[in-house]
């Protein structure tokens, strides 16, 4: 027996098993009928994909549903937000660090990524204690005399956005820091050597050359969203749903598997589209045409 | 204060960007700030969690006397140390023969079939695999997380390994060879010692990963086996209260303890191979 396919073995035999035929199964669900006492039965249909867009009504003629479609809607633009706001808060914390001695670099960087070695669960319920009713910031706020009653911080788009950039965000920093460290730093005194001023050098020399860290910090913020649960989940509330928690509702509570199925297909394409947007856009700075 | 700010840099040094370092530091004060009000709060005797009566301990002592938590606690120990321990071996196993294999075939696909669960949003890989163990009628709770949580930590185990092995000389290694000594002397007395850095870095990881996994361990729990992180979310779902914030200080200390060491010696290691 060959050596080589031996100590790959154990590998392909995990992945294949616990990874490659479930999701041919999800595939093969997702074209089943759902069954109303749960799960599914083996009959070949395209409902759970109808079911996305379309409500079936009592003479059977389908309506338009828009309510799935917002759901997807909300996720990407929350996604893509979120992505932007942690851009714009990385990008100068990098430089920042990226400037600061070399001892002081590696402390900062430690207090970046410490955050990510604490449970994802713990540091959502962080925002959950401060942001509901009568919750640390209503009580401080309270106390200051600044309001006297306010509504929920909780349950809506806003609570969401905080908690998804509170969690991504350092996914952001430390590509953006990495590029910035690469960043031959001759290049900006030789722009204020020929007069240019701060900001002009920022848009013409820094971002440019940043922009392999910024896409890619981007990507990392914005692909793991697409797919979040904790944050709608515990931050948001039954009105605004994203794709993860409707995916994980008809596991549980609504237990209609064939449309969990066509769901999660649905969210496994569009995290592929801008997966393979970015290999290509690689490929592309990788032949020297951009 | 300000020299802090601007981190030592002249007022006329081209790199300088004024406003940079005052983001940073609100940046710093947003990321700790939620953490440090929820330990702060863990020691408020009030039962009513957001106003202050006095300092107390108590929260403490009626989270270790939970049994819930420290049945989930054993069963997040259990799942990540045999998750740790079996992806670690077929990590350090797949990486071996990708770097150091004679003429291995489609090295490209292998490596992207062992990091597949990375690029996967997570809750499609906890769907696919809830609905294979209910077809296969695997019922054993502790077993489905075990299972679940080895697949998703290999490509975490896999990586530190193989850029350790890639990043390494071959000297030693032919050394050994051309005195003759047997493959397997050769692997235990030279290359084991040399990766021991990247299979640390990598258990360590795929340890963290699995203690913390919420998404996966919520879909494919049940059967008697609940791990930490579930169990924090169902009773963050109950609303906040005092002994909560006491679990979560408790699970940021250990964090913390973990972390810290493992990042030192990293940083020594670092240091020493410049």
């Amino acid at each position: 027996m060959n050596k080589n396919l031996l100590g790959l073995a154990p590998a392909y035999l995990v992945m294949l098993v616990l990874m490659i035929i479930p999701l041919l199964i999800v595939v093969d669900v997702a074209f089943m009928t759902s069954d109303p006492y749960g799960g599914f039965k083996q009959v070949f249909s395209l409902e759970s994909f109808q079911q996305i867009l379309y409500n079936v009504d009592w003479d059977d003629n389908l309506v338009l549903n828009l309510q799935y479609l917002k759901i997807i809607g909300r996720t990407l633009l929350l996604s893509a937000i979120t992505a932007l706001i942690c851009v714009c808060i990385a990008f100068p914390v990098a430089y920042y660090i990226s400037r600061q001695s070399a001892s002081r670099k590696t402390v900062l960087l430690y207090l970046v990524t410490l955050p990510f070695w604490v449970s994802m669960v713990v540091r959502v319920y962080a925002w959950v204690l401060i942001l509901s009713n009568d919750g640390v910031l209503e009580s401080g706020l309270r106390l200051f005399g600044l309001v006297d009653d306010m509504d929920s911080l909780l349950y809506n788009n806003g609570a969401m956005l905080v908690g998804m950039v509170y969690s991504y965000i350092p996914l952001m920093i430390l590509p953006i820091y990495a590029s910035i460290e690469k960043l031959d730093i001759n290049l900006i005194e030789a722009a204020n050597d020929l007069y240019s001023n701060r900001l002009k050098t920022l848009y013409r020399i820094i971002l440019p050359l940043s922009k392999p860290g910024i896409v890619a910090g981007a990507i990392l913020v914005f692909v793991p969203c697409l797919g979040t649960v904790l944050e709608p989940m515990l931050l948001g509330g039954g009105k605004t749903m994203m794709m993860g928690n409707l995916i994980q509702n008809q596991f549980t509570i609504s237990r209609n598997w064939s449309f969990g199925a066509s769901l999660a297909l649905v969210l496994l394409a569009i995290v592929l589209i801008f997966l393979m947007l970015q290999a290509l856009r690689a490929k592309r700075v990788q032949a020297g045409e951009v | 204060m300000l020299n802090f700010l601007s981190g030592g840099a002249k007022r006329h040094d081209a790199k300088h960007y004024p406003g940079f370092g005052l983001i940073g530091v609100l940046f710093f004060i947003f990321l700790y700030l939620p953490i440090l009000v929820m330990i702060a709060y863990s020691f408020n005797s009030n039962k009513i969690v957001s106003v202050w009566q006095g300092f107390s301990l108590k929260w403490y002592f009626s989270a270790l006397q939970n049994d819930g938590l420290m049945s989930a606690v054993r069963v997040s120990l259990t799942v990540a140390t045999v998750a740790t321990v079996l992806a670690t071996l077929i990590a350090i196993s797949a990486a071996l023969v990708l770097s150091r294999g004679k003429d291995v075939k489609g090295a490209k696909l292998s490596e992207t079939v062992i990091n597949l669960p990375l690029m996967l949003p997570e809750i499609v890989f906890a769907v696919a695999i809830l609905i294979l163990f209910s077809q296969l009628g695997v019922q054993n709770g502790l077993l489905k997380l075990i299972l679940a949580h080895t697949c998703f930590c290999i490509p975490f185990a896999f990586l530190p390994i193989r850029a350790r092995l890639q990043g390494m000389h071959t000297n030693f290694e032919q050394a050994a060879q051309d005195l003759y000594a047997p493959p397997w002397v050769a692997f235990k007395r030279i290359t084991l010692p040399l990766i021991m850095p990247g299979i640390f870095a990598g258990a360590m990881l795929s340890f963290v990963i699995s203690m913390d996994d919420f998404i996966t361990s919520n879909i494919v729990s049940g059967g008697g086996a609940t791990t930490l992180p579930v169990y924090i979310f169902s009773l963050v779902k109950q609303g906040v209260s005092p002994e909560l914030n006491a679990i979560s200080t408790l699970i940021i200390a250990i964090s913390l303890l973990l972390v810290t060491p493992c990042w030192l010696i990293a940083e020594r290691n670092r240091d020493a191979s410049l």
